[in-house]
């Protein structure tokens, strides 16, 4: 029998579940308006004032919010609680402009960590299960998130963190580890190795739970026929509190969104106008619990598909379907957002052209990121020991801009084409 | 003697050698010594060229990255011993040897040698000295 770690909300017919969502729409948008200044602005420049929202019918007259507008009010732009509410912030990775701080009062936090336990027990997990977290632990939102959903649950909890698989290993074995969460990616590698040293007789996994990065269905089939497991899917956005937003359940068809927390929309990301249910477009979330940090209409840039057919497993909520990429030009590799513009950002500041190539791939179910960068008179030398250094220290700033590591390739001087126009920068070679 | 060397950068791929040759050639400019450093992912072309400052500008103009580099060419005599009483002289005077390769000369029973230092005046200046050139 399905079960579920918040019955009531999760099966709740879909017309209560749009009535809750109106009320608390009407709400937030007070909430920000009264708190946010630069929302506030945003709503006045298109003369539409809380008066004006009555109900998600409502929610198209509301201005958008997106990550220019979040890096306009770093850090403390779009807080709507007193510091002394605020209990924590989680971040995006690096040390970009690109960063973005979330705040969360204890409810906030209380409600994302519910988020959690719902997909972990959607995952069939109970207090009898053993979950190693092997997201990172710190400023990401995987860590925290899966670490607080399984407490939650009431499972015991492995606060491993990311690498160190010998590590990861010894302790699946020893303490049999009934289920994994971590980065797709990462689940593949230590698959593989799981393999590679005989220990599948050895481990007890019969569940994972893995997001952060897009994955496909082969890698899922690849896992779960390796293993014996099955693998779910969850997804999720540092602006919106992290990894919970939406889960899979065992029908692995689409995730639902906890759409009492979140109410998405589909846009045409060229008209801004809003696409009926199973059309594909700009994924937009409208926070609707979240007290320290209200985003309304955020634009997350993610393309995909919303499903309202009920669903076998007796969840309500609407599902989404696998991101089919991007809006903008920002990639995801290994997990981490790397936006092109960030690439040249360093290239230009190490004395390179900003003609530039960067080659995304995956090999072994883990992504490689390469970037072709031109030679210049700057960084040339008789001494090859000379360029090697300059080379090293562009692979250390790229590492220390974006947070995952970059191999460069020297290539001469005006080799990369030039197009007309857009230039082609970056070439996924990913099959997702 | 000091002279000028061109250094060309290389990238890793079939016929990036080929195409700085034939832009020499069509230009009409005669090699004198060429040498090879490689790394895994790219390598660069030292020349020895009749007319280094104008060989350089053309591979600059076709878009090379490319440079002159200051080296010292010493004629060794072609016998037994002939290198190594030269390098006894350069050690002798603790001047540090980033690189060497062989010229082609025109005089019999004298090879070439081209040494890149940090100081090419001060190791001409150090085997002046001693009556080599």
């Amino acid at each position: 029998m399905e079960r579920y770690y918040q019955k009531e909300i999760e099966t709740m017919p879909r017309e209560e579940i749009k009535k809750l969502q109106s009320e608390k729409l009407v709400k937030q948008v007070k909430h920000a308006w009264d708190n946010v200044p630069y929302y506030r602005a945003k709503m006045e420049a298109v003369n539409v004032t809380p008066d004006d929202i009555r109900g998600i019918e409502d929610l198209h007259k509301l201005p958008f919010i997106t990550k220019d507008d979040l890096r306009e009010c770093y850090p403390y732009g779009m807080l709507a609680r007193p510091l002394k509410d605020v209990v924590r912030i989680q971040s995006t990775s690096g040390t970009t402009g690109r960063r973005v701080v979330k705040f969360y009062t204890q409810d906030d936090i209380d409600i994302w960590e519910e988020n959690c336990a719902r997909a972990i027990v959607a995952a069939g997990g109970t207090e009898e299960d053993v979950v190693q977290v092997c997201y990172g632990y710190g400023l990401f939102t995987g860590g925290a998130g899966l670490h607080g959903g399984a407490h939650k649950v009431g499972a015991m909890t492995l606060p491993m963190s990311s690498g160190n698989t010998d590590r990861q290993l010894q302790f699946m074995e020893d303490l049999q580890t009934t289920i994994l969460a971590c980065t797709p990616s990462y689940a593949a590698y230590l698959t593989e190795q799981i393999v590679e040293r005989g220990l599948k007789d050895k481990i007890h996994l019969k569940a994972g739970i893995f997001g952060a990065e897009a994955w496909s269905e082969e890698m899922r089939h690849d896992m779960e026929d390796t293993l014996g497991f099955k693998a779910y899917d969850i997804y999720g956005l540092t602006e919106l509190g992290g990894p919970g937003v939406s889960f899979e359940c065992k029908e692995q068809n689409g995730m639902h969104i906890n759409e009492d927390h979140f109410l998405a929309e589909i846009i045409d990301p060229n008209t801004l106008e809003q696409l009926p249910n199973g059309t594909y477009g700009e994924l937009v979330f409208t926070a609707l619990s979240d007290s320290a940090f209200p985003l309304i209409r955020y634009r997350t840039r993610d393309v995909c598909i919303l499903n309202d057919e009920p669903c076998s497993c007796g969840r309500t909520h609407i599902r989404m379907g696998k991101l089919k990429g991007r809006s903008d030009d920002m990639l995801i590799v290994k997990g981490v957002n790397v936006f092109p513009s960030q690439i040249e950002t360093v290239l230009i500041d190490k004395g390179y052209k900003a003609n530039y190539q960067i080659v995304v791939d995956r090999q072994k179910h883990s992504d490689t990121i390469d970037v072709m960068v031109e030679m210049t008179p700057e960084n040339f030398s008789d001494n090859l020991g000379e360029i090697e250094k300059k080379e090293k220290e562009l692979v250390a700033a790229l590492k220390a801009m974006l947070g995952i590591l970059v191999k460069v390739h020297l290539v001469a001087p005006k080799s990369i084409e030039r197009s007309e126009g857009k230039a082609v920068r970056v070439i996924d070679k990913r099959k997702i | 003697m000091k002279i000028s060397q061109i250094t060309v950068f290389l990238e890793n791929r079939a016929g990036q050698l080929a195409e700085i040759t034939a832009e020499l050639d069509a230009n009409n400019i005669n090699m004198r010594a060429i040498n090879i450093a490689e790394t895994a992912e790219y390598g660069l072309a030292r020349i020895i060229a009749e007319d280094s400052e104008k060989a350089v500008q053309i591979l600059k103009d076709k878009g090379f990255a490319a440079m002159l580099t200051d080296v010292v060419a010493i004629g060794v005599p072609h016998r037994a011993g002939g290198l190594n009483d030269i390098l006894q002289i350069i050690a002798a005077a603790g001047i540090d040897i980033e690189y060497m390769y062989s010229l082609i000369g025109e005089q019999d029973g004298i090879a070439y040698m081209v040494f890149r230092t940090k100081d090419a005046d001060a190791l001409q200046k150090e085997l002046a000295d001693k009556g080599i050139f």
